[in-house]
């Protein structure tokens, strides 16, 4: 597998002119995994977009290398997966049909049929493939973006809240799945569960300190 | 900013000393006497005015335009409040130009709005100081607001040129100096006023531009003070 | 080659879906049928001249397109596949795709009101079909390419529905201004020729828009 190493430094974000959070600073080199944690609105689920380049930071540059190369996010995106409780799928295609269209505007790998019919077996949808995703309930779209997030192999895998709404059967395919991904690639886990901050190696805490 | 505060004051006072009081004759004189052009007479006066505001909005939206862009290029919110400060200076003066305009159309074309492709425009950047604040007030954060509001003037910014090949295609133009305009009062329009006139158009410009600055200045250093007081209120 | 393969599935994304939700084919041909009769109650004993019509012709296809091209990316924006999308493909695919949708729609839509006007209105007769085919094709372009940058830009916003015709009527008059001067002169039966000015601007128009669009998108599209 590649070998993947990020650099964040100081990154800071402001919403309104105020502070979320500031100077956050790690470095990550695969195989590791890292926790963030915080208070409710500390901005876990800010920092994990900004990690999978999909917001900016206000401050602060993230640095992406890949193989000992450094490469631009719009490059490094295609090795990010992420699973947000921000990020929904189309309700109006089926689970199979989600993950075909979803690979295709990806396009740098090519479509691997099997490898989505795997990951739907993996995440217990198969005999729901067909079905809208609209008429899913809320444990099996989380079970689905998964199937997303996993699909072209990721190095980095950066989770926000990952077991909400999941069963036990759920949270334990997550857990199989956390433990390969630690040491094979970079996993991220925001989240305000002692037990799944536990998953990673390292912990780093957002928020600003009360006045 | 001293030195243009009082520049601007004693221009633009000179300018309506001078614009409304100087006489207008037949056969001028001296530098303290007007020649009256047929067909506008005491009319001609509004060019001291009318002409200065007009431009002061067109200047406001560029200035607007200008730090939106810079807001675009470093994310300093900073820059955002220069180009929102300019902006509703800019849709004042466009709301001067159209009516000081708008009373002489009255008096001079007999009614108050004739679609002349001078008024289409100021109508046009109306709708775009309008559309602009709209925006605004439609979007949540501080930082949305400042980055896509800089996106529209810019949008708005693309079309301008295309209504200078526009304009003439579809309405013959009364502003005096157009070609559609028959009264005999091209000479205004084209410049070719008087010396004495021609200071005081030009005090006029200047001194409604520098007017512009100080006023800029002020709601610029006000809206930071209101910025700072609200985080601190948190 | 990554990059068209990646836009065009973006496309096929939004055309399968517009075909299994019709969010937005069906507000567009209702609008369409709504307006037409509105101005058919009103103008229903007087002959209209075709400088008239051709304003009115204009008319319906800016309504109609306000109420349906801002879908594109109010629809990803209210159930949240924004992100979905950001992850997957770069604004400039996203921006092109988008972009190739709404074109094919108001080309959809423009003909709809074409082969509607000729029908209802008798005063409606096309007589250079060429101007007449040029300018709506152009016109229809010209106009999706405006309309897309500003459908990104109201979907952040919070009232969407009556901000999209705001924001867009500035930006569109230009436009508007040439394709009705234009539409007029195909009415009257005018020389290729003398329209030629018209589609200079319609052309200019389309390529500044669209490459100030596709600039700008970035800004727009990534927080």
């Amino acid at each position: 597998m590649n070998h993947v190493f990020m650099t964040a430094t100081e990154i800071a974000k402001d919403f309104n002119r105020r502070p979320i959070f500031r100077d956050i600073s790690f470095s990550l080199s695969s195989p590791s995994s890292l926790a963030i944690s915080g208070k409710n609105g500390a901005g876990k689920s800010t920092l994990s977009k900004i990690l999978a380049g999909l917001i900016s930071s206000t401050r602060g540059s993230i640095t992406y290398t890949l193989n000992d190369k450094q490469v631009g996010i719009e490059e490094f995106k295609h090795h990010i997966g992420f699973v947000s409780p921000y990020l929904n799928l189309y309700d109006e295609f089926t689970a199979l049909e989600n993950l075909q269209l979803l690979s295709r505007i990806r396009a740098t790998t090519q479509q691997n049929e099997t490898r989505m019919k795997d990951l739907l077996r993996l995440v217990s949808l198969w005999k729901r493939k067909d079905d809208l995703v609209g008429t899913f309930s809320s444990g099996m779209k989380q079970r689905l973006k998964y199937a997303f997030a996993l699909l072209h192999n990721p190095i980095v895998l950066i989770l926000d809240e990952p077991t909400s709404n999941l069963d036990d059967e759920g949270i334990e395919f997550v857990q199989r799945m956390v433990k390969q991904q630690k040491e094979e690639g970079v996993l991220i886990v925001a989240t305000n569960d002692k037990k799944e901050a536990c998953w990673c190696a390292q912990e780093i805490h957002v928020g600003m300190p009360e006045k | 900013m001293k030195a243009v505060k009082y520049l601007a004051i004693i221009l633009v006072t000179f300018v309506i000393i001078a614009g409304i009081a100087i006489p207008m004759v037949l056969q001028p004189q001296s530098l303290l006497e007007f020649p009256i052009i047929p067909g506008l007479e005491d009319k001609a006066r509004n060019i001291f005015f009318h002409v200065p505001v007009a431009w002061t909005s067109v200047l406001g939206f560029l200035v607007a335009l200008f730090y939106g862009f810079k807001y675009l290029r470093t994310k300093n919110l900073d820059y955002d409040i220069k180009s929102v400060s300019s902006a509703g200076l800019g849709m004042m003066f466009c709301l001067l130009a159209t009516m000081t305009g708008s009373i002489w159309a009255k008096f001079n074309w007999g009614s108050f709005w004739n679609w002349d492709p001078r008024e289409t425009s100021i109508f046009i950047l109306l709708l775009i100081y309008g559309a602009y604040f709209a925006l605004r007030s439609a979007l949540g954060s501080d930082e949305v607001r400042a980055r896509l509001s800089a996106v529209y003037a810019i949008l708005a910014g693309l079309t301008a040129p295309f209504f200078i090949f526009i304009m003439p295609r579809i309405v013959g133009g009364l502003h005096p100096g157009a070609k559609g305009d028959a009264s005999g009062s091209t000479p205004v329009a084209q410049l070719h006023m008087p010396p004495n006139m021609r200071i005081v158009f030009f005090a006029g410009l200047i001194g409604f531009s520098l007017f512009f600055i100080w006023l800029l200045n002020v709601r610029i250093r006000a809206a930071r003070v209101e910025h700072q007081l609200s985080i601190k209120d948190h | 080659m990554n990059s068209i393969a990646s836009t065009w599935a973006v496309v096929v994304k939004d055309v399968r879906s517009e075909l299994r939700t019709r969010y937005a084919l069906n507000a567009l041909l209702m609008f369409v049928i709504t307006s037409v009769a509105t101005i058919l109650f009103a103008l229903r004993e007087d002959e209209l001249n075709p400088e008239i019509l051709s304003g009115m012709f204009w008319v319906v296809i800016f309504f109609t397109a306000m109420s349906g091209l801002s879908r594109i990316f109010v629809s990803e924006e209210e159930r949240g596949t924004t992100l979905t999308l950001q992850l997957v493909a770069s604004p400039s695919v996203v921006y092109f795709g988008k972009l190739i949708f709404n074109c094919g729609l108001t080309l959809l839509l423009s003909s709809a009101v074409t082969v509607l006007y000729v029908v209802v209105f008798p005063a409606f007769v096309i007589k250079s079909a060429l101007i007449f085919g040029l300018t709506v094709f152009l016109g229809s372009l010209g106009f999706a390419s405006a309309a897309t940058i500003i459908a990104a830009v109201i979907a952040k916003a919070n009232t969407k529905g009556t901000l999209y015709p705001v924001l867009s009527f500035p930006i569109l008059i230009p436009l508007l201004m040439t394709v009705m001067k234009s539409t007029a002169r195909a009415l009257d039966g005018e020389l290729f020729t003398a329209a030629l000015g018209e589609f200079q601007i319609l052309v200019s128009y389309l390529l500044v828009m669209t490459a100030g669009s596709y600039l700008l998108f970035d800004y727009v599209w990534k927080e």
